[in-house]
Formats: C-alpha cells, structure tokens, sequence
C-alpha cells in the first residue's frame, strides 16, 4: 500500500460516503435508542469520522484493529457490515456478536476487529499481543490501536507505550483526542496536553493530525504504517477531532458550551470535504443527493435487518463462556 | 526414555513443563518478570534463556497488565503464551486483563475469539515474606466465569499440568504454592501427561472427608496421618482444578464418609472453602451427618514473624483438630 | 419523551423550543427535558409541522409518554413525538404511606433434638421417631450411630453390612473410651429351673417359661436395687436412668444383633417379660423394632443359651455403664451342705465402665442376683 494519496474523484467520493455512512448510521441509532429500540450505552462518533476512515484507509486486510467503546465509525469503517452491526445493537442473534455485546462490544474474527472495549486503556495491551503474534510468525501486518486521550491518564497507556517501543512491536497508536474524557476536559486530566508529545519519552515516532480532516488523518496513517512495516516501530498519531454529541445519550453536557460546539461543527468533516471536493471539481452535480440517498436506503436496510432479528435461546446463555475450540 | 522414577524438585518438574512445551510447539514462548536472566524469582526458569533463546523466553517489563493483556492479544492471535506473574499479589495489577478481557471475549465476541492463555503464578505464605508477596488469591480467580484454575500440588501435576492447559482453548491459571518448589519426589516417566479436570482421591479413608488443594495437601495428609494413629481414617481430596469444580468426586466421598473438613490456606469469608461447603449443602445435605468444618487462613494480612505467619495459616494440628471433633465428637 | 439513557424513567419538561404549527426538521432542537443529570436538549428526527402540544412545561411524564403531535411532511399518520411505546399513566403524587412497623419475629423454640441430615433421612426411612433418641454426635447430635442401621426386614431387607458397621462403631468405641472391669460368678440355678418346671406343667410349648426370662428377671430386678450401675456415661459423668430397661441381646439369623430395650423390666412379671422377650425377638427378627426401643436401654443383658459357651465377657454398648451376661447352663458337682451333689449352674460376669462404678459394686450387684436366682418367687 502506497503513502502517496491520489485524492482523484473517486477517492474523494469513498472518504465522503464513508464518513456519511458512519454519520447516517449513527443518527439512526440516535432515534432508535430513543425509542428503545437500542438499550445500554450507547456513544456517538458524530464529528470524528474523519479519523476511523482516514486511518482505515492505510490498513489491509491482513491487519488488525483494536477499537474503542465509541466504535461504530471504526467498526463501519474497517468494512463491518452495517446490517449486523445494528443487529447487535438491537441485541439480536444475527448481530456480529450475537447480540452478547451491545454498542460497545464490536468484535469480527474475519476482519481481525478486536473490540469493542470499554475498559478505558484496556485496548493497548491486547494491541500489543496482536503485535507480537505477528512478529513472532513472520506476518508483515500491523495493529491499530484506537483510544481516547482519556486512555492516556490510566497506567496501561505508559505500560503499553513501553514496551511497545521495548520489544519494536508493529502497532499504529491511534489517539483520538476529543477534548473530553466522558465530561473532563483534558486540561483537567493530564498535565501534558499535547498527547503525541509523551511518545517521545518512549522513543517512539509520533505527530499530531487534524483528526477533522479525512485527508490529513490518511496521509499521516499511510507515512506511519509504511515506517511500521519497514522497521518494525510503533508509531503514534494524535488524531485531533470533537465529538458534536453527548458523551453518551443521557449527558446534559454541563461541562461544555454551545459555543464550543459550534466552533467545532464548523469544521465538521463531511460539509469540509464535500466543498473542497466541488471547488476542486471532483464532485459533480447530484453525487451529495446520491450519495446521501444510498446511504439512506442502506441505513434503511440494516434497520430493517435488526428489526427482522431473531433472539438468541436462552438455552444458549452459556455458550462460550469457555470455548470447546480455537475459531480459525 | 528410562522407566526408572526419577527424583525431581516441584521446581525443576515445572521448568522441565515449560522447557518441553516450548520445545513441542513453536507457538509457545514464556514471558513475565524476571523470567529470563534472573532465572525466575523463585528459579523456576533457571537456565532456560540460555538454552531457548530471547524470542521465547522473554523478560518484561514491570508491567503486570501490558504483559497479561498482551499476552491475550497474542493467544487470540495465534501463540500460545504462558504467562508469568511474580506472585498472586502482583497479579491483582492485571486483575482488569483477566477478568474483562481474558475471561471475557470468548462470550462477549458470541464465540468469535477464544484465549488460549496459561498464566502462572506462585501463591501462598510460609517463607516470611509478609503481606504483600504471602497471600493466597486463587479462590477469587475461581469466581470467575470463563477461567480454568489449576492447583498443581504433587510432582506429576507441576510437571503435567501446563500441557494439558496450554491444549485449553480457554484462559488457564495455574497457582504453585511457594513452599512446594523445594519439594522433592519421583515422578514416573510412565506418566505422560494428567487432566486437568478432576479431583483426586490422595488418601482413602471412610470416618471423614478432608478437602484441600496445592500447599495445604500435605499439611492435610500429616494430619490424616496422625488421625489414623487415633483410629480416624480420613479420605484426602486434592481437589488440583479450583474451577471447575469437580463436585462428583466430593460427592461421592462425602456420601461414603458423611462428615467433611475443608482446608483451603485462603481466607474464609468468601472462600473456595465457602464454595465448596455451599456445594455440598447443594448436592450432598441428606448425606451428611455432622456440621461442615473449615480449616482457613485466619483473617489477617499474613505477617512477617515466623511465629504470627505460621499461627495464620491452617497447620496438620489444628486440620485434624477439627477432623477428630467429626469423627469422635466429644460426648 | 424519549429515553435517554437505560436507568432514566421519566423527565420533566422545561420549555418548548418550538410552537404549534411551526415548521420542524430533522435533527432540530424542539423542547428541554430536565432528568437527573441536568437538562438536556430534545432533538427531533422527523421533518413534519407540529401540531399541538400536549405536555405543558413543568410537568413530569415517564418515558415512553406523549410530548407533541408532529404532521409529518410527506403524509401518512401523524407520529408522536415520541416513537416510543405508549405512555403509561402519569404516577399518582400522593406521598407514599408509611408501612407499618413489620411485627417482632417469632423465636421458634429450641429444638429439643440437633439431628444430622443424614440420621434424619434414615429415621424417617426407617419411620423412626426421633423423640426419645440420644445423639452421640458432633454438639450431641442425633447422628447415623445413634440409629439403627439397617431398614427392618418388612421394609427393604435386612442389611448385614450396616448392621456390621453399627456392631464396629459402637463396640470400637466402647474398647477404645471405656476401662472394662470384669466380674464373675458361677450360680446355681437348679432351684429356679425346678420352679421353671413347675410353672412350665401343662403350657403348651409357645406358652412356657425360658431359662432366660428367669435370668432376666432376676437381674433386673437386682439392677432396680443398684441404681449406680443403671444409667449412662455422658459429659464425663454417671447419670443414673429413670428406669430399668434391659437391653436385651437378640442374635439375628443373617447375623449380627440388637439389644432392644423391654421398658420398666424389674415391674414385670416373669410371665409378662417372658412374653415381652418373645415379642421383642420376633420383631428384631422380622422387623418391625421400635426406634425408641433400640435406643432406651439402661443396662444390658445377653445370654448364651444352651448351644453358647460357658461364659461370656461382654462388651459395654456406651453410653451404657454394665452389662451382664449368661453362659450357656451345664450340669456340675456342686457342693451343697456338705455333700458333693450335680447341680445345673451357670457362670454370670458382669463388665462394668470404671469410670462410673468400681468392682465392689459390681460384685453386690452379681451377689443380689444370685440370691434372687436362689430363691425364686413361688407364684
């Protein structure tokens, strides 16, 4: 996979449909959990899609990718289909985990999607296994591993940071810095605020990105991987972005202001790219009405998906608590 | 291979465990604190860098939950690590590892990835180590769903059992009490591997059924020991496999003796021993014919002093102090 | 109103963002809820034309309730605002009553007996009462040992290993706990035999008087005389019995033995112990013992019958103090008044716990029952 971006009509049009797909699918979950369709937690990527599909981007199939508990737009974006991705919100057995795992909870063995994980930094080692593994036989794949910057508060993060650099484990670090840990700002939480800055300490590479531009965020994940496969490193990437929503559904959002908000939905990505895109000519009349209405009909067939679900038997509450097998 | 027994320390039937599993499969490698170069805190793993090489014998960090969680990562990847953790104290700093991810991703995926993961870890008090290196924590590891815990306390299990749990599609921990290492014993090589899902029988017996596991094994077959000077012939279970358990083997001795003393060196409140005694009100209540009786840590951090650590823990004295009261009660 | 989160019930609202009849579009602010974690913006998800309202601010309405009526653009029913499931009644304000007090608990009376689950499930497979039973286990427990071990014959058979196993508990524990001291005498027992003869003229054979009735009821009645050696061992201490009730040895044909109890045996009449005798070896032995029997004995007696040795030297049933026992009766020169004559003697031996009598008790009690023996009560 090349570093170079050739952002040509058709690459602009796929960074767009996915970041919409992950918009539109989203909003859909917004009013299903309202009208309790969808239970638990449920947390919204809504202004940080341009991060899970610019860093996708850089990524094959033979890579692995560990996710965070706001992971739908990666899950989306690493190719989860979006039928049994709301499946499984809906709980339903048809769901890519059943159902046993919720919102929070993505996991795909085919696509080597790991979570889906609500330990807040709980993610990094698991990443570094997966680093390992595919060191020690011979695999040239590299693991991204998604986390909030809150992540980098808890002792995981050093430890991970640590021997990640140690051992020259092939890890993508990506850290999606949206300002917030649930309601802390991160002024509150870390005394160093420029997160990729504490990759040095590790002796490991790492830069800053405008986690609100898909480009950015491609071209910054494709230069990293690239280092990653030539010589091993771990690399991290300071994904700065904004989630426009709560927190989760039932946040009253009394540690930010409206204003904020604002000055951040400005740079939403999707209304950004589209326009670079018309002023550079790559996208023509009618693609935003077309795209948008595909997107629609596929939101509209994975709800209709969920809905037609299935429950898993009680009977089954038990299965896989251990395993009779190793899936291969 | 000679089919002579050979003499054998605890420790060296683990490191020989290790050394073969390593050996066997090209998945497996060893990694933890001090494994390597150190030799293993307790010298388990003494020589085994030299001979195995740094990709499979691996020295970490301090980092109990970045070690252990990757390790997951890498049992879902493909390897099949086992996992060192100093002792069970330190394991408390990967407790979030193995409970939310170890033990939890086969069920939460609905099946997806299993972990093929054997953690090990010392546990138990005896050598003054006070109260941050002497606790025995295995019976919380055996609260949790998704967990195999292994308590190899002869010989043949220590050096057996890690095979087998390495074959375990599943998380396997596998707790060696402290004061075994220096043990010394045969092992009959005509014994090629063991289970690691049942109890066993260690001492027949029909006036009381004593139950125990790893360090209190031996505590409990002196008692028995003394007992059967007395006339009292006591049946000793080690139990070997904390979870899960098996209850069939408990059962049935408890239908022949009808009389029960748990010995389990952790804390009472909330222990294994809890557990097992609920089992048998569950499964043998009508079999019964005297109260259960526990023989447990006493409920203190362990203490440094000799003479405090050794009052904490359940000793041959008081074990069949409390077999002797089931047995012939007092009139 | 919509969910919010999985543990909100319901909300209160704050303000209308939007009117009636004002136009709306998906993803619009149109109203204020407050919940517990503050106030939170409701968004709508629907374009349409709101129609009217129907919860005024202020009001606090569960989940699933009824906000607004929205015409929706492009035709069909109007939804609500809402698309949850249908509202469920506002909760009535009234303040919640007070319960009453809940009433003392009652202490159920102290059980008179601890009985293990074990014992409990044989005696009622044996449909034993346990009123009356000693417990000998842990915390003085009614446990198995205090309990017959096998199922009477008319139930489920008779169990010879049971029944061996009771015989080794209670006999091992009465050899390892209890110092035997051991006393015997030889009597004869020509006077009493003769009375026997006397007595047994013209009875048909099921109706006659055995040698053994007349052992026993002697015995009983000279145990009645000595209550030091009628009663039990327990708590480190003799506690004397109330009464006499002779445990009576009875040999079973698959083997083994029981000495259930005959009660108040020194009231008796040689011709009603002799038909409790019967009755008690016809029920050991087809079945049929009551559980009180097998546990009310104070003091034992066993005889050897005329197929049996010469003497026997018993072994205590604890927690029982004594038992006496017979040897099989045999013609020898016994000296009476001089002369070398043949006399039909046997020899009695009497073991007693040392802990709770010493011999020289022992040795009254043999010599009451001698004399009792010597002298038969004439009808």
């Amino acid at each position: 996979m090349s570093t170079k971006v050739h952002l040509d009509r058709a690459h602009g049009l796929r960074l767009l449909r996915e970041m919409l797909r992950i918009r539109r699918f989203e909003g859909k979950c917004a009013e299903l959990y309202q009208a309790q369709k969808i239970r638990g937690f449920l947390h919204l990527y809504d202004g940080q899609e341009a991060v899970a599909v610019g860093v996708m981007q850089a990524l094959g199939p033979e890579d692995a990718v560990v996710g965070t508990y706001r992971e739908h737009g990666q899950a989306l974006a690493r190719g989860i289909p979006m039928g049994p991705l709301m499946a499984e919100m809906f709980g339903m057995q048809e769901g890519v985990c059943r159902g046993r795992g919720g919102s929070m909870h993505i996991f795909d063995h085919g696509r080597r999607f790991c979570g889906g994980n609500a330990i807040v930094g709980a993610g990094l080692p698991l990443a570094l296994g997966f680093a390992l593994a595919d060191r020690m036989q011979g695999r040239q794949a590299v693991t991204a591993c998604f986390f909030g910057e809150g992540a980098a508060d808890e002792g995981e993060f050093h430890e991970s940071m640590n021997l990640a650099a140690l051992w020259r484990l092939p890890v993508l670090f990506v850290c999606e810095n949206n300002l917030y840990s649930m309601g802390t700002p991160l002024g509150i939480a870390e005394a160093e605020t420029s997160i990729w800055h504490k990759a040095a300490g590790y002796r490991m590479g790492g830069e800053a990105v405008d986690g609100m531009d898909p480009v950015a965020v491609e071209v910054a994940a494709r230069r990293a991987v690239e280092r990653i496969r030539a010589d091993g490193t771990p690399h991290f990437l300071e994904c700065r972005t904004y989630r426009f929503r709560a927190h989760s559904m039932f946040d009253a959002q009394l540690y930010r202001t409206k204003e904020e908000i604002e000055a951040w939905r400005a740079k939403d990505p999707i209304p950004r790219l589209r326009d670079w895109m018309e002023r550079a000519g790559h996208l023509h009349a009618g693609d935003m009405e077309r795209l948008e209405a595909e997107v629609e009909q596929e939101v509209a067939e994975a709800v209709a998906f969920a809905e037609a679900g299935t429950l898993e038997p009680v009977e089954e509450l038990e299965r896989f608590v251990t395993m009779d097998e190793v899936p291969q | 291979m000679s089919t002579a027994p050979a003499r054998i320390t605890y420790r060296e039937a683990c490191r020989e465990a290790i050394r073969a599993a390593i050996l066997a499969d090209p998945r497996v490698f060893l990694m933890g604190e001090d494994v390597g170069r150190y030799g293993g805190c307790y010298a388990v793993t003494k020589g085994l860098l030299e001979e195995l090489g740094e990709a499979r014998i691996r020295d970490t960090p301090l980092s109990e939950s970045a070690f252990v969680g990757a390790g997951i990562g890498a049992a879902i990847a493909g390897l099949r690590p086992i996992v060192e953790v100093m002792t069970c104290n330190f394991s408390l700093l990967a407790l979030d590892q193995i409970l939310n991810n170890a033990a939890t991703i086969p069920h939460m995926s609905g099946g997806q990835f299993a972990v093929p993961l054997v953690i090990r870890m010392a546990t138990g008090a005896g050598r003054q180590l006070a109260a941050q290196h002497s606790h025995s924590l295995e019976g919380w590891f055996a609260h949790i769903p998704g967990l195999r815990i292994l308590a190899p306390a002869t010989i043949e299990d220590a050096r057996h059992m890690l095979a087998a749990a390495l074959a375990d599609p599943n998380p396997v921990l596998i707790f060696e009490h402290i004061m075994l290492y220096n043990m010394e014993g045969e092992l009959d090589p005509a014994v090629q591997g063991v289970d690691i899902a049942s109890a066993r029988i260690r001492r027949p017996g029909h006036d009381v059924t004593l139950v125990t596991y790893g360090g209190s094994l031996f505590k409990t077959l002196d008692a028995a020991e003394a007992l059967a000077r007395e006339g009292i012939e006591s049946e000793v279970i080690d139990l070997r496999v904390l979870r899960p358990l098996d209850t069939a083997t408990i059962m049935q001795s408890v239908a022949r003796t009808r009389r029960v003393v748990i010995v389990d060196e952790g804390w009472r409140s909330g222990s294994l021993s809890a557990e097992v005694a609920m089992r048998i009100m569950e499964e043998a209540f009508f079999e019964l014919d005297a109260p259960i009786r526990r023989v447990c840590s006493r409920e203190v951090p362990i203490p440094y002093a000799a003479h405090l650590e050794q009052a904490a823990l359940p000793q041959p004295g008081s074990i069949a102090e409390a077999a002797r009261g089931l047995a012939r009660p007092a009139p | 109103m919509p969910s919010l989160g999985a543990d909100m019930e319901a909300g209160t609202l704050v303000e209308w963002k939007v009117a009636p009849g004002e136009r709306v579009h998906r993803g619009d602010i149109v109203a204020v809820v407050e919940t517990q974690k503050g106030a939170i913006e409701i968004e709508i998800f629907e374009d349409g034309v709101l129609r009217d309202l129907v919860v005024a601010p202020g009001s606090r309405v569960p989940v699933g309730a009824l906000l607004a009526r929205l015409d929706v653009a492009a035709g069909g029913p109007p939804p609500a605002l809402s698309a949850a499931a249908p509202a469920a009644p506002p909760r009535a304000a009234a303040p919640a009553p007070v319960p009453p007090p809940p009433p003392p608990i009652a202490m159920p009376p102290a059980s008179r007996h601890r009985v293990t689950p074990a014992a409990r499930r044989r005696a009622a497979a044996l449909g034993l009462p346990l009123e009356g039973l000693r417990g000998t286990g842990v915390e003085g427990a009614i446990c198995l040992a205090d309990l017959p071990q096998a199922p009477p014959r008319r139930s489920s058979g008779f169990d010879p290993v049971g029944m061996r196993k009771a015989i080794a508990a209670a006999m091992g524990r009465s050899k390892r706990e209890i110092p035997h001291y051991y006393l015997s005498q030889t009597v004869d027992l020509t006077p009493g035999l003769e009375r026997l003869a006397r007595l047994n003229a013209g009875r048909a054979p099921p109706e006659r008087l055995l040698p053994a009735a007349m052992m026993l009821h002697a015995a009983a009645r000279a145990v009645a005389e000595t209550p030091e050696l009628n009663g039990f061992w327990e708590n480190d201490a003799f506690r004397a019995a109330e009464g006499v009730h002779v445990g009576w040895a009875v040999a079973l044909r698959g083997g083994g033995l029981v000495a259930p109890a005959i009660r108040d045996a020194d009231r008796l009449s040689l011709d009603a112990l002799m038909v409790a005798m019967r009755d008690l070896v016809a029920r050991a032995r087809g079945g049929g013992l009551r559980g009180s029997e097998l546990t009310d004995a104070t003091i034992t007696v066993t005889s050897l019958g005329d197929r049996g040795a010469e003497s026997v030297l018993p072994i205590i049933h604890p927690p029982q103090v004594t038992i006496l026992g017979f040897g099989r009766i045999v013609e020898r020169p016994w000296v009476v008044a001089g002369a070398v004559v043949p006399r039909r003697v046997a020899t009695l031996t009497l073991a007693g716990d040392h802990r709770a009598s010493d011999g020289h008790r022992g040795g009254l009690l043999l010599a009451r029952i001698e004399a009792l023996l010597q002298k038969p009560e004439e009808p």
